[in-house]
């Protein structure tokens, strides 16, 4: 026996998940989350496996601690030493509002204006030192800044990605006298210019670093307490893990580690099921994450903002969120039309069927009464309602407003807009990047997710929608699927024709060099080490980038200029023979891959059917997009892998139930995931 | 057209295609563009408009705010001046008598066809770095006709049937400076209309045409709907406002705009006669920018309310003939898209704060801050031309204090960052700082504006600037205080300069190691600064955002509540 375990602490449940790599068998626990310690619910969900730990060989956790941490501004107290005239930096931003509309809104810095000093030091954008770094204002700062009881430790100063060497010197300073080993560096984890952004990514790493820091030394001493004591690895934002034992050095990367999982088991089970270009779509209890791969890869963005002028310029897997989950709302606004969301009855009341006191119509509840979700198995919830008391309280806040004939009626254009939304915001953020839906398939998970799949796929010329065998625990497994990753940008920001070529090749290879080092300073065994390269280019006095890929690092002059111009026909349908391209960074991902983990092992064996009509438990009226239909329930945990039927159907199963339209084609492959054409 | 009713579902599901062919629109435009205004301000705007009339029928969700009534005036001008119209023409069109703002703003209107019939218009308008005209970046501080100020272009074809037409390409690019990159600009405006065009194409196809119309025509009258059931909350009666400019940047002397807002049932009606007659400098403002500076102020009130014509219904706006809020050629119009425009607003909230005090807020910074610096870099050889635009605080309102370094009211833009700035220009900044002591007092205090000190590296320049201010801090409302002024200094071989007119001048040389000093304005405050609670006073105190004096003498922050025997100033 040798088990790899992947765990991801979510907002509501802690998914475990644990493979055992010789007998190819798995086993699952999904507990309830303890936010206060989320250490807790991982020990609990490990104990409800019963796998002996001595025979675990690696522990992989996708961790939201520090997304908590952010949010909930419950972070560490944080020292700034930046350059002399700048210490607003942080607090000013760069000058917006919350909302394009009403001038009322607020922005708390993370560091509070006490805590931000300045020495004398100037660097100019040539890298040349304009004034030397004054060290006495070095120590005095950081006296004060300890006086003040600053736990963590920010040095940044203007032009740091270009010349580097106050910074490092004030670190160096900093390390004799500061207490403890959280100390941020503004170049070290982001090299490109931007003050705001640089310094704003900086900052959330040191105020988040203490914290993940004694999370994961408390982990780990759990984990020895019962015998554990090989790798522990924590999940990044970029969908790379890396070693517990580095991990708070760059915390910030871990910040959107939850949605990053996801969207790496979703490449991950994609591929084995031969689609490399997919949209993933995360739909759960109050939001919807969207995701994009292509060629078999996750997007990775370092663009993100995760909330107002919270900018974290570490690459991280691009992963939308909209605020269209099961518990989203439907109410009629002041001019008569129906509108779902974004407002939730989020877990507490939650939908009116959970029967929890909520009195309001949320997408789950017009779910329930189009047929589409199981009464039975909703309502055994907390205090049941009726079914009449949903439809009635749909018809009262909804159906009536819009003179609709039932709640049936209602209940369908409940569902029409909330489609509606979400269709949008999947075309934006993927399709409308030029990306051509027919050639995608579109991976849904999460509890909500396969509801909506198809119907999305339909309004979106999506041709297949791919459901993986157990999509309410997707994250826990893109904690096994996932590899290392490291990554790596400098920038160049010159005009492509002036270039050193020279110097591209070898930023690019001293990029390859840091990843391996790290990889291999982690001890960890890899199976390869595959090394992704991509440039942002953009033409002269151009203020935003395209970012594309490149295959060579030691790319030429005259193929990176031909690259550009076609990613830019190719995003905007622009030829500019008469502008000059710039070359701005240079990235570079070195990824170690690990022991590939054989899906077919999540399929039940002990309750399979050997017929697809023997799945069938029960039939009972449905609503689709067409009306209604007496339809076949299936239940997903008998299917017989390499099976197929078709539509209308509802697909049944522990953690989500699967809309199958009239007319539509399904595929049970070998591993249990389904197939289905439009 | 049928008159079949049409379902409410449908028409929400109309009203999001709608709004997704323009936000299209405008992400496209925005990542594609040249001029840093476009891409990184998001000076622009992309909407859809009735085939007839012109009416707006949806417009980008970031789209800047004052453009929200200002492009159906436009469009409306190019309708009644179009024949032979073809797929594939686009229009340009900047004269700011024909539904315009100033002349930087450029308007690229395309008619839609679908089925081979005029459908609708499709339009946007983007600022250009440089329109022409006697001083760089178009914002001359005491022109007195709108000659002085750039290339006026009528609306003339640019492109007919999908073609550019080289001859006028050549004119434009001829009158403007630095030319080159301009080509870039226009190639990204017409590609976002064409971007809008398909998308706008596959939605009538799923709904048909019939239907779409259909959507439109009820879209406009439910959302006068929703705008009437706002404006019915207020109590009916007669507000007054005002806003002054600290002067039009020729005569020293202030402007006045006297806004008298009515309300009556579910109507609101605006008389804005009473303001200072057409002024010599470039302080005027186009009726279109007028009317669009009261909408957008309605819009900053009522946020939720979705915009197309149907929204301005309710909304009566008395032409302001014989004022400087109704120019005429050939009155220079630089400073109303930037300027005047944020006044009118004010003049609108400080009315209306009277009647619904609790949605109110006091006045934000309100000025665009624009400075230019143009001159030569020996060292790099070359030409340039490099603009600061900046924010200021906001008004407090009855939940919280104003937001600090917010951007314009009729703006929604990034600054650009000071590692971008020194990259591209000979000026080395020195501070970019909190504006300290410049919020208003008040129960919610305003947010404060920022410092920042530019010193010229290389060579010689010229600094022009329209601001505003200067003169009267951002008015605090319901006994809170006035926000801090704008300020300008300029140090200029030793010698102190300050603008005679505070926020407004032009082509002031400055040579290496000179700098310019700017302090934009704090928001107001709202409500007595005495009843704000002392904690949060302390706190201002502490956090170095006013003084010791400050504190005591605006706030009465009484010592006695903290330990007095600490040493205060080191405590920051």
């Amino acid at each position: 026996m040798a088990h790899t375990i992947g765990v991801d602490v979510g907002g509501t449940f802690t998914d475990l998940i644990s493979f055992d790599t010789t007998s190819e068998t798995v086993k699952i626990a999904k507990v309830l989350s303890t936010p206060e310690n989320q250490a807790f619910g991982v020990m609990q969900a490990l104990a409800n496996t019963e796998v002996p730990m001595e025979t675990v060989e690696t522990v992989i956790h996708g961790t939201t601690v520090t997304t908590n941490a952010l949010l909930e501004r419950k972070i560490s107290s944080v020292g700034l030493i930046t350059t002399k005239g700048f210490r607003d930096v942080l607090e000013l931003g760069r000058r917006t509002r919350p909302k394009p509309y009403g001038m009322t809104g607020v922005f708390e810095c993370i560091i509070p204006r006490e805590l931000r000093l300045e020495v004398r030091e100037r660097v100019d954008s040539d890298g040349e030192i304009v004034e030397p770094l004054n060290e006495n204002d070095v120590n005095k700062a950081l006296k004060k800044l300890l006086e003040q009881g600053a736990e963590s430790l920010i040095i940044h100063f203007l032009h740091s990605y270009k010349n580097d060497i106050h910074e490092r010197i004030t670190e160096e300073i900093a390390k004799d006298i500061w207490p403890n080993s959280f100390i941020t560096r503004g170049s070290a984890l982001v090299s490109e210019f931007r003050e705001y952004e640089r310094g704003t990514t900086a900052a959330i790493n040191a105020a988040v670093q203490p914290v993940l820091h004694r999370y994961v030394e408390r982990l780990q001493q759990q984990l020895k307490e019962e015998q554990y004591s090989k790798d522990l690895l924590v999940m990044q934002g970029n969908g790379g893990t890396v070693s517990s034992n580095i991990v708070s050095e760059e915390a910030v990367k871990t910040v959107m580690s939850g949605p990053a999982s996801g969207v790496m088991a979703a490449a991950y089970t994609s591929m084995q099921c031969g689609f490399s270009h997919v949209v993933t779509y995360d739909m759960g209890g109050t939001s919807c994450d969207v995701g994009l791969i292509v060629d078999g890869i996750p997007q990775v963005t370092s663009e993100l903002e995760i909330e107002y002028a919270m900018p974290i310029h570490v690459p991280m897997v691009d992963v939308h969120t909209i605020g269209a989950g099961g518990g989203s709302l439907a109410w009629v606004n002041d001019s008569g039309l129906l509108q779902v969301g974004p407002e939730s009855a989020g877990s507490q009341p939650g939908p009116i069927c959970y029967g929890r006191g909520g009195k309001k119509p949320t997408i789950t509840d017009a779910n329930l009464v189009l047929g589409r979700l199981n009464p039975d198995a909703l309502l055994s919830v907390d205090t049941p309602v009726s079914q009449e008391f949903v439809q009635t309280k749909l018809m009262e806040h909804v159906g009536t407003k819009l003179g609709l004939k039932d709640a049936e009626e209602t209940a369908s254009a409940i569902i029409k807009i909330a489609n509606m939304n979400m269709a949008g915001a999947l075309r934006l953020v993927s399709l409308a990047r030029g990306y051509d839906p027919r050639d995608f398939a579109l991976f849904a998970f999460g509890g909500a997710g396969p509801l909506h799949a198809v119907a999305l796929a339909q309004e979106l010329g999506i041709p297949k929608v791919l459901v993986p065998m157990r999509p309410g625990i997707t994250n826990a497994v893109g904690c096994v699927v996932a590899d290392f990753r490291h990554d790596f940008v400098n920038s160049v920001n010159e005009l492509l024709a002036n270039v050193d070529m020279e110097k591209v090749h070898e930023i690019f290879s001293a990029q390859i060099r840091a990843g391996k080092e790290i990889i291999e300073s982690e001890g960890i065994t890899v199976e390869e080490m595959i090394v992704i390269h991509h440039v942002d280019m953009q033409f002269q006095g151009q203020t935003h980038i395209l970012n594309f890929p490149v295959q060579n690092p030691r790319v030429s002059r005259s193929s990176l200029q031909s690259a550009f111009e076609k990613a830019y026909w190719n995003r905007f349908g622009v030829e500019l023979p008469e502008i000059r391209a710039v070359l701005v960074n240079l990235h570079t991902s070195v990824i170690g891959r690990r022991k590939p983990v054989p899906l077919t092992t999540l399929l039940p064996k002990s309750e399979q059917k050997s017929r697809i009509d023997d799945c069938i438990i029960q039939n009972r009226p449905v609503c689709f997009e067409s009306g209604w239909h007496n339809t076949q329930i299936y239940n997903r945990e008998f299917f017989p892998p390499n099976t197929e039927f078709t539509g209308p159907a509802i697909i049944e199963q522990l953690d989500t139930t699967i809309v199958v339209e009239p007319g539509n084609h399904v595929e049970v492959d070998k591993q249990g995931n389904l197939i289905i054409s439009l | 057209m049928t008159d079949k009713k049409l379902d409410p579902i449908t028409l929400t599901v109309i009203q999001s295609g709608l709004q997704q062919v323009c936000n299209e629109m405008d992400l496209a435009f925005v990542r594609s563009a040249f001029s840093p205004v476009i891409s990184e301000a998001l000076d622009r705007s992309d909407g859809i408009y009735h085939k007839d009339s012109g009416d707006l029928i949806a417009q980008g969700e970031l789209g800047l705010p004052v453009f929200v009534g200002t492009m159906q005036f436009g469009t409306r001008c190019v309708i009644e001046r179009a024949k032979d119209l073809k797929p594939g023409d686009v229009y340009i069109v900047n004269d700011p008598y024909l539904g315009g703002t100033h002349l930087m703003d450029v308007r690229f209107v395309k008619p839609f066809f679908y089925n081979g019939e005029l459908f609708a218009w499709l339009a946007n308008t983007g600022h250009w770095p440089d329109t022409g005209g006697s001083v760089p970046g178009g914002f001359s501080a005491n022109a007195t006709e709108v000659e002085q100020e750039g290339l006026r272009l009528p609306p003339v074809k640019l492109y007919k049937a999908g073609v550019m037409d080289e001859e006028i390409l050549a004119i434009v690019l001829s009158n403007i400076r630095i030319a080159d990159q301009r080509i870039g600009d226009i190639k990204a405006q017409a590609a976002a209309l064409s971007a809008g065009e398909k998308r706008f194409t596959e939605l009538i196809d799923r709904y048909g045409a019939d239907t779409v119309n259909g959507a439109i025509k009820e879209l406009r009258s439910r959302a006068a709907q929703q705008m009437r059931a706002k404006i019915k909350e207020i109590p009916d009666g007669l507000y007054q406002g005002e806003a002054f400019v600290d002067s039009d940047g020729v005569v020293d002397e202030p402007l006045l705009i006297d806004m008298k807002v009515r309300k009556q049932d579910t109507e609101l009606y605006f008389d804005m006669s009473g303001s200072s007659p057409p002024c010599q400098g470039p302080m005027n403002s186009v009726i279109a920018t007028t009317k669009s500076s009261v909408y957008l102020a309605i819009k900053h009130i009522f946020p939720d309310v979705p915009i197309n014509a149907g929204t301005f219904d309710p909304l009566h706006i008395e032409d302001p003939e014989g004022t400087f809020l109704y120019a005429k050629y050939p009155r220079p119009v630089s400073g109303c898209a930037a300027e005047v425009s944020q006044r009118i607003a004010e003049a609108v909230f400080s009315a209306l704060v009277k009647a619904i005090p609790q949605q109110l807020f006091a006045a934000p910074a309100g000025t665009s801050g624009n400075l230019c610096v143009g001159g030569y870099d020996p060292k790099r050889d070359r030409n340039y031309v490099m603009y600061v635009i900046s924010g200021g605080g906001y008004g407090g309102n009855a939940a919280t204090d104003g937001l600090s370094n917010g951007c314009s009211t009729i703006g929604i833009s990034k600054t650009t960052p000071v590692e971008v700035m020194e990259q591209y220009y000979p000026v080395l900044f020195e501070e970019y700082s909190l504006h300290e002591g410049s919020g208003g007092a008040g129960k919610s205090r305003g947010g404060f504006g920022v410092n920042y000190k530019i010193k010229l590296r290389r060579g010689k320049a010229k600094v022009s600037m329209v601001m505003d201010h200067g003169r009267f801090g951002p008015q605090g409302v319901l006994g809170g205080k006035d926000g801090g002024v704008n300020k300008v200094r300029i140090e200029h071989n030793g010698q102190t300069y300050i603008p005679p007119h505070l926020s407004k001048d032009q082509n002031i040389l400055v040579q290496a190691g000179d700098t310019i000093r700017v302090s934009t304005p704090g928001g107001g405050g709202y409500e007595n600064p005495s009843l704000r609670d002392p904690e949060l006073v302390w706190q201002d105190f502490k956090r170095g955002y006013y003084t010791l004096q400050q504190a005591q003498e605006r706030f009465g922050l009484a010592l006695n509540h903290h330990e007095k025997n600490v040493d205060l100033e080191a405590i920051r």
